[in-house]
């Protein structure tokens, strides 16, 4: 056990390897393990908003989905619902056309027999003279029963 | 065996393992310097902390290499223990403080793995040198260098906390109280700690190293009774090398940890 210069040797040694570790080799890997625990942190906390907002998502479009399931049926509803009252409608208008069909038809029919009668009217009467006429060549005069004739076209 | 070309007794055996490398600066004991001590520790240092700031220098808070994971590791490791112990900010001088003490005291313990001999003959032959001792640790004068340092650390940090005035108060007013009567047996108890802790811290460092070289000479000496004695002193070298593995880890350990307890007590007021 010697105690010499060396000791101030040493001792000076020792001061500059704790400044040096102090100064340049502590805080650089200090702050890179503080980034990588900060950035370990921010993942972990992003993985968690994560999985809150997927949770969020499915809830709203679930919600969303449900709202046009809804909107839908009442859509499809109201489609039949008008449709039913189209088809109603329509049914309505051909019935009126059908009955003014009809009616016009009937008018027609009856104007045309009318028609028919007035010419079978005529017919009748000419061929009633005809027959007459045949019969009366014979032994009356066409003059003479010509009011009983006319009476006659008056019943028909 | 490197002095066999004198007459080889035991004793010029031993003595000339424990003979310095030494460099007289002026006459008188003291100003003289221990070469190898200062040329192995400085090696070492230079390395150990060069390559720290090697790898810290490319150090990235991504993924990290197997090289700075090993860096990282080791700094945790003395970060944690230092947590543990000293409440403040450690990062500004405590921790880098004790991982200093922790890298270069393993490192110059770890110097005794080398096998004695053998390394003697590469210092004479190789080297040239015929005395050179390869374990800084086991120099009395490196363990009382870091002891003396931290105390000083100690009491600089005592008057940094507390302040002058704050210091001498505790120097005669604790453990025992602040009464006048206590005064002198309180600076009594104080001057004795203030004395005991840097002996122990250095002693105890220097004692295990000193001691774990002293045995692997010993079990050397067995070389000289012929092939039996070698063969066993090889096997008891080997047996104690395993064992020595622990102590030079855990006399780094204790170092560090015994400086980072001190300095902690240094911030903290009674």
């Amino acid at each position: 056990m010697n105690i010499n210069l060396t000791l101030i040797s040493q001792a000076v040694a020792f001061a500059i390897f704790i400044w040096f570790t102090v100064k340049f080799v502590w805080p650089p890997l200090r702050t890179a393990i503080d980034n990588r625990q900060k950035t370990i942190a921010e993942g972990l906390a992003a993985g968690e908003r994560g999985k809150l907002d997927l949770e969020l998502a499915s809830r709203r479009s679930a919600e969303v989905l449900r709202e046009t399931k809804d909107k839908s049926a009442e859509v499809l509803a109201q489609a039949e619902r008008r449709a039913l009252q189209i088809i109603e409608d329509a049914k309505a208008a051909a019935r009126v056309e059908a009955d003014k069909v009809v009616v016009s038809a009937k008018a027609e029919i009856a104007q045309e027999a009318e028609r028919a009668k007035q010419v079978l009217r005529e017919r009748v009467a000419d061929l009633a003279v005809a027959g007459a006429e045949k019969i009366l060549r014979r032994e009356v005069n066409a003059a003479a029963h010509a009011d009983m004739l006319s009476a006659l076209k008056q019943e028909l | 065996m490197s002095a066999a070309e004198s007459t080889l007794t035991p004793t010029s055996y031993i003595s000339h393992h424990l003979t310095f490398l030494q460099h007289p600066i002026d006459t008188g004991d003291f100003w003289v310097l221990h070469v190898d001590t200062i040329a192995v520790s400085m090696l070492l240092g230079v390395l150990a902390f060069g390559f720290l700031w090697w790898v810290v220098r490319g150090a990235t808070s991504g993924v990290p290499g197997r090289r700075q994971a090993f860096v990282e590791l080791t700094i945790e490791f003395v970060d944690d223990q230092v947590k543990g112990m000293f409440h403040g900010d450690r990062h500004s001088f405590v921790a880098p403080a004790a991982l200093t003490v922790f890298v270069w005291v393993l490192l110059m313990n770890a110097m005794d793995f080398l096998p004695v001999d053998w390394m003697a003959a590469f210092y004479e032959h190789v080297l040239g040198l015929e005395h050179f001792r390869g374990v800084p640790t086991a120099d009395v004068n490196t363990t009382f260098a870091l002891a003396l340092a931290v105390w000083f650390l100690m009491i600089f940090y005592s008057i940094k906390v507390k302040g002058l005035g704050g210091w001498i108060h505790e120097l005669f007013c604790s453990p025992f109280g602040s009464n006048p009567l206590l005064w002198p047996a309180n600076f009594l108890l104080n001057v004795i700690e203030y004395v005991s802790k840097p002996l122990s811290h250095s002693l105890r460092l220097y004692g295990n190293m000193y001691a774990g070289e002293i045995i692997f000479l010993l079990l050397g000496l067995w070389a000289a009774t012929g092939w039996a004695g070698t063969i066993f002193g090889a096997i008891l070298g080997a047996g104690w090398a395993i064992f020595h593995i622990l102590i030079v880890v855990l006399q780094a350990f204790i170092f560090m940890m015994l400086t980072v307890v001190y300095l902690s007590m240094a911030h903290e007021s009674h």
